[in-house]
Parts: structure tokens; C-alpha cells; sequence
């Protein structure tokens, strides 16, 4: 084994269910946790927030969330999902905490500082076959635990009570060293590594090349204890008589210059930032494939309840989807794609061209429709497709015990998709099948009958379904701001005819938008980035805040309040009233 | 031991509580730190008080005459406290003229030791986020976690920072009115470790009750933190106050010692604020331009 940066920081069972276990290596803290789907998180013992030890955090088996403020991260990227006290806002998805590599073998947990190669092997340990120590913490740097353990003595797992065996030095190398003891036809190979914990405190981890059962695995484990505790009081003792060394002071990575200051989402263009490979392809309902979207390598970025992703498509179109994941479901994003009969070419691509093992070029998960979790009560109301980002969601709330309802409309019960997924809410959900427009308009007016303060409504599905729950919900007292869309596409005709100038005031430029192009068109024209997706007025990426001018909104994103204040702009289609606009951009 | 510290002028010349004046024994003498500094202090009698840097002649408990004491510290009682400074002090400790009312209750309620700087626990004090998480039940609760849009301003000729329009929901809200509701706070920070909470009054719409927390900088890294209250409360006896805001200092106390690094950091990127924390912006931006050096990491050059 030749010298390399892993170190054990805990043992396998230093991690039990749920359990926040505080590692630390060179001084430097970590908060280490086994999410329910198995992973191991090696983090940064800190909130990038206020700096609170995420160790003294909760950890429900998906996300950590921090006692101070509630932020909550998730399993694997260590990405922020939520800021409790902006609940209507989606965190900058920058917001990660520092991660370190985790690796779990021989028992051990290991991590590095550093970016590192593949934990080694070590010559003579098996997995499936050995017997781990318990873990010795020493007062003395770890390398006078190294230089004692040289002179360790112990008899092999079945000679313990015989005559004191030979043991000599099969390897050492860094921080460890393999011992063999013999005696008579009796062997047995001990490999100790030394964690360095801080300058002057250490942890030997033993772990012996072979298991054992019942009383003998006792006598064995407790011949080492024995022995390992008198080696530590000799190593103690002999530390104390050294000068002490100060405590190494770890160094924080200062957060980005953009997070210094609470920063606006600027993801740029139509970027395909990121290339996955279908992992799984099934009909979770009729007409509805379901895609589980694995990363080629590295992890996926964060997402929150309610992202979507453009994929670039073979055929070279780009279309939205829904992550429909549940909080700290971070190994793959998981869409689903309806058969559109008037399928342009994206959805029937997906459904007949795309198979499992194929790659697909995605972009970062946006969020344009974030959702709050300060609600009282939260209506989820999905009509068909719409179940997509409303199923993330309400496994959120389910997931942090809060109150909503789910309401699914859809054909009948074959073109309920994830039912799986739908399983896990319970008595939140509600399917209500085979209604016709009328019907469906009655039972909407039933569902949005009782507003109160602090109650939230989400509803995704299709254009005529939204309107009359719009109307529903403005006639039921429902403000604006309590009741969110999200719209499949644009169906209203666009009129591109007007011609206008923008004036855009950061940058001091003046364009001219002639009829036939859209204000997206002409800034990307002259080289002002800026970040679009659906391109059709209803995903809400591409918005941009008017500083004067009348808009002309053609747009779906914004909700009716939103486009009387006249503040703000989808860039992609809307246009202008005024001879001029005046854009912050 | 850890090294002693260079002191910024700023610092070495504020006034800081000591100890509260109803915690001491007429002509007893008793010792604390302040500053790294061993000090001793008494309250006579006749309500003169003094204080010095360590004497071996003077330990805790011996009999001493406070008003004989030659050679001691500047020292003031305000609030309820015996303030001394071991630099040259303003004249004045800062205004708080709610203290002076004649129908408020005034308590020095409570003295704590925290494992942490003062700039920290003044952060904290600032801090309204952490109260469904930290104060569950009692100064807030989930899922009512907004904070909502509020002011902050530093005034030039007050030297203080002043927040306004501050409000959070809090679950029981009034002893008259069942359920939460909005209660409305005024945050100042009139000196670099010292902080004034004004919060509506539950018995009159019209006036607030003082809550105010006075920081004793044991090192850059301990502190006692004193609580002082001001309030138009004449239902709860004071032992009920005191045990109310030792509780509510005893959940922050275990947060407050497990944030690294302990010394503030002013450095804009060392931690990352939201729209929430402009109070605390505010204030890091005031001690690195106060050029204050002790409980914070200064921004590197």
C-alpha cells in the first residue's frame, strides 16, 4: 500500500439510522451520515449559513437540516433545498456544502482532504471475512501511536491462551502497519491504521483478518482491548512528557463571490450542461414513459420539489420535464413523458427512439415554481401531466409532515402515472377519474371552496383546466400570490407584430425589436446572454424586471397581479406596448 | 493558556457590565475577567460601588470598604449593572430612555456564561430566522418560518444600528388573544456588544416592552451575557420573568457554543446571507469600519 490520503474516520457502525456521527481528520471536522438509501455523506461540520455544527443537525434519511435556521441539504449533493425563512424563493442551487470522498471498507469509514485516486486495497483483508476492533482514541499524535504499534504484541484469534506468539511486521506504509502473529499452526493478521485526528490526538482502528463467532469473537476482542489499552497508556504517558503541539487550525473555504450576497438565479442560454444515460425506461401509465436519468460521471446537481430540466433530444429538439424525485432521491432524476397525439417530435422521440443505456444531454435543474413550505394547508391539483412536478412536491411535504392534499384528475385509473410514488402520500391523495369539463370545473370549485390565510395552491395540468381554475379560484377568494400555475405550454397565438426599443439600463444599450423577433432574439443577437428554456412563454426562466414602459404580456408564467404591476417580462415572447421598454439588465 | 491578545483601542475603551447590582453583597468584595483582565469589584452600601484590576490583598469575599478604594477602574451603574471600562470610557453609557418610565417593571434578569464571542451572541440576539427552529413553540413555530421585509439603517450622528418594521409570527402571541399572530420588533445595537430589543407590548398596543442584552467579553471566545428587561408586565412576579428568559437564553446557548469559527467572521464570503440576516450585515460592516478587532476575524488585507 503505498501512501495515499484515505484515512478511517468512524466505523461502519458509527452510522446508524439516522445518527449525525462527528469525524475529524488533521483537525478538520466533519458531520458524517448514512442517508436511507445507503449512501454515506462525509461533510464539512458547518452551515454555510452561520457556521452551526452540522453534526448537532437532524437527519431525516433524505436531507440534514441545520438546527439553527432549518436549512435543509440533501443526501449526496449537499446541496441547499430550502431556506425557511425565504419560503417562497428557490436557494441559489450553488449553495453546497464542502464534501469530502467517502468510501466504507474493512468495517471503516475513510475520507480524504483531498481529491483522491481509488482507496487501495490492503494485502490480506477481506470484506466478506474480518473482525473490526474498536476503535482506541489516544492522546498523542498519531505518529508515536504508529512508532508503539511497531512493538504491539497479540496472539492469533485461535491461540489466545497459548504461549506468547511471534509477531512481526508484514507492511508499513503512512499510517498504517500489518502485524502477523504465529504461533504453532496458529495465524493471525492484524492491519492498524491510525486516524489522525489533530496534532496531538489520534485513533487506532485494528481490524483482524478474520472473523469470529460467540465467545471466542469475545476472548478475541477482548485480548486486544486489553492489550491496546496499555499501549495507549504508554503512548500517553509519553506524549504528555513531549511539548504540546497547538491544534491544527483548519482553513474555510471562503463561499463564492456570488453567494456573499443573496444573489438572483443566472444560469445562462439553453446549456446542456450535463450527460446522463437512461438507466430505466418503463410505462408507469398508459401513454406515459417513465425515464430514470443516471450521470455518466460525478453526481447530479441539486434539485428542489417543483425543477424542471430541458433535455436535447436526438432529433434535436429541446423540451421541459418535471423532476418528479422525492427530497434526498439523488443518485438519478426521474421524468415522465406523455405521448402527445400532436406530438411535434418531442414526445413521440422519446417514446420510440430513446432506450435504456442511451445517452441524453440535460440541462441544470431550474426552478421556476418553488414551492413554500410555510403553508398551513397546501392543494396540489395536477390534471393528467401535470402530476409531474406536484408529485415532487407533495412527497416534500409529506416528507417534513406537512399538511396537503393531492387532487389527481385523469381518464381513469390506467393513466395514473408513479404509482408507486402515489403510494407513498397516502391519504393525501385523491384521484378523481373520468370527469368531464363540467364535472371537473364542480369538483374544482368544491376543492378551492374554503380559503383561509396561509393556505397554498399548486395546479399543473392542461391550458383550459387552469383557466377555469383561475377564475374558480379568484371568484373563491384566493389572492394572486397564494395560488401558483404551472402550464404545460403557450397555447395562446403569439403576436409578434409590434416593433419597439429596449433600453437595457446595466448594460447601456439600446435595440430595436422589429416585428417578427423577440426582445430574446435580438439581445442574444448582440451578445447579451441570457438564460431561456421553453421558449414559449411558460416555464418563467427567461424573465427579466421592467424599470419603465408598458409590457405587452403574451406570456402564462405570470400570474394576473404580476402582469398589472408591469414589473416584470417574459423576454421570450412578450413584447411591448410603449414605443419602449427599460430592463435592469 | 492562551496568549493574551492585543486589544483594539475601540474595544479597550467601551463600557462593559460586570456584574448585576443585586447580585452582590454590600462591602463584599468579588472578582471576574473582562478583557483577559483579572478584575475585582464591590457595591457598598450606600450604593457607592468600585472596581480594579486583581489585587492579591482583595479576594472574593473579603470585606471591603467600596468607597475607600484608591487606584480602581472607571465604574457607572446603569440598568441595573456595575459597568467599568479598562480604557479611557465615553461619559455616558447609551441612552435607554424606556428605563426611566415609572410604570415599567425594570429586572436585571438573568447572567450567563456562553462559549462564544460577544459579536456572535450579538448576531443571535439580532436574529429572528432561528425562532421556529431554536424558540419552537414559543417565539415561533413551523411552519410559519418567514421573515419578512425589514429596515436596517446605521445612524451617523447615533452611531447605532437601528432595524425597524421587523415581524414574526409567534405562536401565542398575547395572554388576551387565543392563537399566533404578527408581533412587531426594533432591534438597536448602541454599542458594539451590547444590543436593545423592542417588541409590541401584549398589554398596550400602544408601547413596547425593552428587552436588552449586555455583553462582558471574558476573551475573545467567552462571555457572560446579562439580560436587562423593561416591561409593562404587572400579571408575572420576577422570578417567573427570570426563569422565562434564562429558558429562552438556554436554547440559544447550545447553538451559540457549537458555531465555528467562535470569533465572528467579517470577511463577506466567510458565510453566506440571506435577505433575512441584513441586520447582521449591517453589523459586521459597522464593527470592520468601528476598526474592531477583538471576537471577530477581521476581513484579511
Amino acid at each position: 500500500m503505498s501512501s495515499h490520503p484515505w484515512h478511517p474516520i468512524a466505523a461502519s457502525h458509527d452510522l446508524p439510522f439516522r445518527h449525525v456521527f462527528h469525524g475529524q481528520l488533521f483537525g478538520r471536522e466533519f458531520a458524517v451520515w448514512r442517508a436511507d438509501d445507503g449512501y454515506v455523506n462525509v461533510w464539512e461540520n458547518r452551515c454555510l449559513h452561520r457556521g452551526v455544527r452540522l453534526s448537532i443537525g437532524v437527519s431525516d434519511g433524505r436531507e440534514l437540516k441545520c438546527q439553527y435556521h432549518g436549512w435543509r441539504y440533501s443526501n449526496r449533493t449537499a446541496g441547499c433545498t430550502y431556506i425557511p425563512a425565504h419560503p417562497a424563493d428557490a436557494p441559489a442551487r450553488t449553495i453546497t456544502n464542502r464534501t469530502f470522498p467517502a468510501e466504507e471498507r474493512y468495517g471503516l469509514v475513510w475520507s480524504s482532504l483531498e481529491e483522491a485516486a481509488a482507496l487501495p486495497r490492503v494485502a490480506g483483508l477481506d470484506d466478506a471475512n474480518l473482525l473490526v476492533l474498536r476503535g482506541m482514541p489516544l492522546n498523542a499524535p498519531a505518529a508515536l501511536a504508529l512508532a508503539h504499534l511497531a512493538d504491539y504484541r497479540f496472539q492469533p484469534n485461535n491461540a489466545i491462551d497459548s504461549k506468547e506468539a511471534l509477531v512481526s511486521i508484514e507492511a508499513a506504509e503512512g499510517f498504517s502497519i500489518a502485524l502477523r502473529a504465529r504461533s504453532g499452526s496458529q495465524e493471525t493478521l492484524a492491519v492498524f491504521f491510525v486516524q489522525p485526528v489533530d496534532s496531538s490526538r489520534s485513533v487506532i482502528r485494528g481490524v483482524l483478518d478474520r472473523n469470529a463467532e460467540g465467545m471466542v469473537r469475545n476472548t478475541i476482542l477482548r485480548h486486544h482491548n486489553e492489550r491496546l489499552s496499555a499501549l495507549r497508556d504508554r503512548v500517553e504517558r509519553e506524549a504528555a512528557a513531549l511539548p504540546a503541539a497547538p491544534p491544527i487550525e483548519p482553513v474555510y473555504e471562503s463561499v463564492a463571490p456570488e453567494l456573499a450576497e443573496m444573489p438572483s438565479l443566472s444560469a445562462s442560454g439553453r446549456r446542456a450542461a450535463i450527460t446522463v444515460q437512461v438507466a430505466r425506461k418503463w410505462m408507469t401509465a398508459n401513454d406515459i414513459a417513465g425515464f430514470e436519468l443516471r450521470p455518466i460521471r460525478g453526481l447530479l446537481p441539486t434539485f428542489q420539489p417543483g425543477a424542471h430540466i430541458d433535455v436535447h433530444l436526438p432529433n434535436g429538439q429541446i423540451r421541459q420535464y418535471s423532476i418528479t424525485n422525492a427530497p434526498g432521491e439523488t443518485d438519478s432524476y426521474t421524468i415522465g413523458v406523455k405521448r402527445e397525439r400532436d406530438s411535434k417530435g418531442g414526445s413521440s422521440c422519446l417514446h420510440e427512439t430513446v432506450r435504456e443505456g442511451d445517452l441524453l444531454a440535460i440541462s441544470e435543474p431550474r426552478n421556476n415554481f418553488p414551492l413554500r413550505r410555510d403553508a398551513v394547508k397546501t392543494l396540489f391539483i395536477a390534471g393528467g401531466i401535470g402530476i409531474t412536478p406536484l408529485i415532487a412536491m407533495a412527497q416534500a411535504l409529506s416528507h417534513m409532515s406537512l399538511l396537503s392534499e393531492l387532487h389527481y384528475f385523469a381518464q381513469d385509473e390506467t393513466q395514473l402515472a408513479f404509482p408507486e410514488r402515489l403510494a407513498t402520500l397516502g391519504r393525501a391523495l385523491t384521484s378523481h377519474l373520468g370527469l368531464n369539463p363540467q364535472a371537473t370545473a364542480a369538483k374544482l370549485a368544491e376543492l378551492l371552496v374554503d380559503y383561509r390565510p396561509d393556505m397554498h395552491a399548486y395546479l399543473c395540468g392542461p391550458a383550459p383546466m387552469l383557466e377555469v381554475a383561475r377564475r374558480i379560484a379568484a371568484e373563491k377568494g384566493w389572492p394572486d400570490a397564494s395560488v401558483h400555475f404551472e402550464y404545460f405550454k403557450n397555447t395562446k397565438a403569439i403576436d409578434d407584430s409590434s416593433s419597439f426599443e429596449i433600453a437595457l439600463a446595466r448594460s447601456a444599450v439600446t435595440l430595436r425589436v422589429p416585428a417578427g423577433s423577440t426582445i430574446l432574439e435580438v439581445m442574444r443577437g448582440n451578445g447579451i446572454d441570457m438564460p431561456s428554456s421553453c421558449e414559449q412563454g411558460a416555464c418563467g426562466t427567461c424573465v427579466a424586471t421592467v424599470l419603465e414602459g408598458e409590457p405587452d404580456h403574451q406570456d402564462v408564467y405570470l400570474n394576473d397581479a404580476e402582469k398589472r404591476s408591469g414589473t416584470k417580462i417574459m423576454t421570450c415572447v412578450s413584447r411591448a406596448c410603449s414605443a419602449r421598454l427599460v430592463l435592469d439588465l | 493558556m492562551r496568549e493574551m491578545t492585543s486589544i483594539d483601542p475601540v474595544t479597550l475603551n467601551l463600557w462593559y457590565p460586570i456584574v448585576a447590582i443585586g447580585d452582590t453583597k454590600p462591602d463584599v468584595a468579588g472578582t471576574t475577567m473582562l478583557l483577559e483582565q483579572p478584575i475585582g469589584f464591590a457595591v457598598g452600601v450606600s450604593g457607592r460601588a468600585a472596581a480594579w484590576s486583581a489585587r492579591p490583598d482583595l479576594r472574593a469575599g473579603d470585606t471591603v470598604d467600596a468607597s475607600s478604594v484608591t487606584g480602581g477602574l472607571p465604574v457607572k451603574t446603569a440598568y441595573g449593572y456595575l459597568w467599568t471600562s479598562l480604557g479611557t470610557p465615553a461619559a455616558d453609557i447609551f441612552a435607554i430612555p424606556q428605563y426611566a418610565e415609572p410604570d415599567r417593571r425594570n429586572i436585571a434578569a438573568a447572567s450567563i456564561g456562553v462559549n462564544v464571542s460577544a459579536p456572535r451572541a450579538i448576531e443571535n440576539f439580532l436574529d429572528m430566522g432561528h425562532f421556529p427552529y431554536v424558540h419552537t413553540g414559543i417565539l415561533g413555530i413551523e411552519p410559519h418560518t418567514e421573515v419578512k421585509e425589514y429596515d436596517v439603517e446605521i445612524s451617523v450622528d447615533g452611531d447605532e444600528i437601528l432595524a425597524t418594521r421587523c415581524r414574526f409570527f409567534q405562536p401565542m402571541a398575547s395572554t388576551v388573544a387565543q392563537g399566533g399572530a404578527d408581533v412587531e420588533y426594533v432591534y438597536r445595537v448602541p454599542h458594539p456588544f451590547c444590543s436593545v430589543l423592542y417588541k409590541s407590548s401584549p398589554l398596550d398596543e400602544k408601547r413596547m416592552d425593552v428587552i436588552a442584552i449586555f455583553l462582558q467579553p471574558m476573551d475573545q471566545e467567552h462571555v457572560r451575557a446579562h439580560m436587562m428587561l423593561s416591561v409593562l408586565d404587572d400579571q408575572n412576579d420576577d422570578t417567573f420573568i427570570r426563569r422565562f428568559q434564562l429558558m429562552i437564553f438556554g436554547q440559544d446557548k447550545p447553538i451559540l457554543e457549537n458555531q465555528f469559527p467562535k470569533r465572528l467572521p467579517l470577511d463577506p464570503r466567510a458565510e453566506t446571507p440571506i435577505r433575512a440576516d441584513k441586520s447582521a450585515i449591517a453589523y459586521r460592516r459597522w464593527l470592520s469600519q468601528k476598526g474592531i478587532t477583538y471576537g471577530v476575524i477581521p476581513v484579511a488585507a
